[in-house]
């Protein structure tokens, strides 16, 4: 089993659980934390499955993937700014209403 | 199993396991953690991956800004009361048994998907002469799929921008960090090493990993380390007019140099052979700045 495909199968065990996590949990900044590990899990099977061997890693991969770390943290960032006003305006850090899961610590 | 097999396969485990105990943890600031020790795995997943270009990007954006932005919005969240709601038996249930079977689905795509006839690594190899820079990454990036990095630098601006569309915010409750004398010091022996280190992964980026990204990380890094000192001002309101050009300056020079590549030569973004190179540093060197202010906007 080559390097890629441990890593690309350990994608596919990110993108589960954190599809799993997005879908179970209320609370903004978690789901915000599950998108990014099933982002990163993205990027282990892209780079996973890119053909191997040679003194590097496939480059065009890597571009794709330097591509989507970038613009995961773009959409983290407004995320986190919406998710603020969200807090600031109405206390909470959900989009249940009236379910009263701010947490702290 | 050799050796550097056993090291994935330990790595890839345990890349799994913290994710695990990141998602599930019941302690947001733990998670919050984790997720950053997460990211720093993740970045040794990429080095042992020979993508030394995407560890320093993982290492600098993914762990490093992500984690800093999620541990002011943690911070920022009102002490209240510490209850979790348990999502109800069902929802565990379908979640999970959705989880497993798309992991299982993924893992047989991956398994048995037969490598593809295009060689891209041999294709880039290939015409890399023709690129103007001699590290295939920063050709693909910046030369034969530029157009992909210029709409990224697009998708940047605008979160930019809708993060500067929200009202500025009050400080957050706890800031111990405004007087701290040592986080001081260390701030100001840091900025000039983060400037250095940025114009060096800026101008090595044609021959090595490195580039325009990695580069605005460090600044961005810098940046938000003033911020916590309190050096650098939050963000005021109307904005003050550079903050405009210093946001749009990037996408603007490189929109400039796509438009005059198209009246000039033949097609959008086709560069000249023979001024290739210097293309790319000028617009790499105008992204940095750009990228690097961008990223600081949406730290609050």
């Amino acid at each position: 089993m080559s390097s890629g495909t441990i890593y690309g199968l350990c994608g596919a065990g990110l993108v589960a659980m954190g599809l799993a996590a997005f879908l179970v949990q209320a609370h903004l900044l978690r789901r915000l934390i599950a998108f990014n590990v099933m982002g990163s899990g993205v990027f282990l099977i892209l780079l996973g499955l890119a053909p191997g061997g040679g003194a590097a890693a496939d480059p065009v991969a890597q571009a794709l993937i330097l591509t989507g770390i970038v613009v995961a943290v773009a959409a983290s960032g407004l995320v986190l700014a919406l998710a603020r006003r969200l807090h600031q305006a109405t206390g909470r850090m959900s989009l249940d209403a009236g379910a009263g899961d701010d947490e702290r610590g | 199993m050799s050796l550097g097999a056993a090291l994935d396969a330990v790595l890839a485990a345990s890349l799994l396991w913290i994710a695990y105990a990141c998602l599930s943890s019941r302690n947001l600031f733990r998670a919050v953690v984790l997720f950053v020790a997460f990211g720093l795995l993740l970045a040794l997943a990429w080095a042992r991956q020979r993508a030394p270009d995407v560890a320093l990007a993982e290492a600098a954006i993914g762990a490093g800004l992500t984690g800093a932005l999620l541990l002011d919005a943690v911070g920022r969240l009102q002490p209240a009361a510490f209850r979790r709601r348990r999502a109800g038996a069902a929802v565990l249930g379908v979640a999970a048994i959705g989880a497993a079977a798309l992991a299982f689905g993924l893992g047989r795509v991956i398994a048995e998907l037969p490598a593809g006839p295009a060689d891209l690594a041999g294709q880039v190899a290939g015409r890399l002469d023709e690129s103007g820079v001699t590290h295939p990454v920063t050709a693909v990036l910046l030369n034969f799929r530029s157009h992909d990095t210029l709409l990224e630098v697009a998708v940047l601006l605008l979160a930019a921008l809708g993060a500067r569309a929200l009202p500025p915010e009050p400080p957050p409750p706890l800031e111990h960090a405004a007087g701290d004398r040592v986080l001081h010091r260390l701030s100001r022996l840091l900025l000039p090493l983060a400037v250095l280190l940025a114009a060096h992964l800026l101008l090595v980026g044609a021959s090595r990993p490195g580039g325009a990204f990695q580069a605005a990380a460090v600044l961005a890094g810098a940046a938000v380390l003033l911020r916590l000192t309190h050096d650098l001002p939050p963000r005021s309101v109307p904005g003050r007019g550079w903050e405009a050009a210093a946001l749009a300056a990037g996408l603007g020079l490189f929109l400039a140099v796509a438009v005059g590549t198209a009246l000039f030569g033949g097609h959008f973004l086709g560069y000249p052979p023979a001024l290739a190179g210097g293309l790319i540093v000028l617009v790499e060197a105008a992204l940095t700045l750009s990228i690097a202010f961008a990223l600081w906007t949406l730290y609050p």
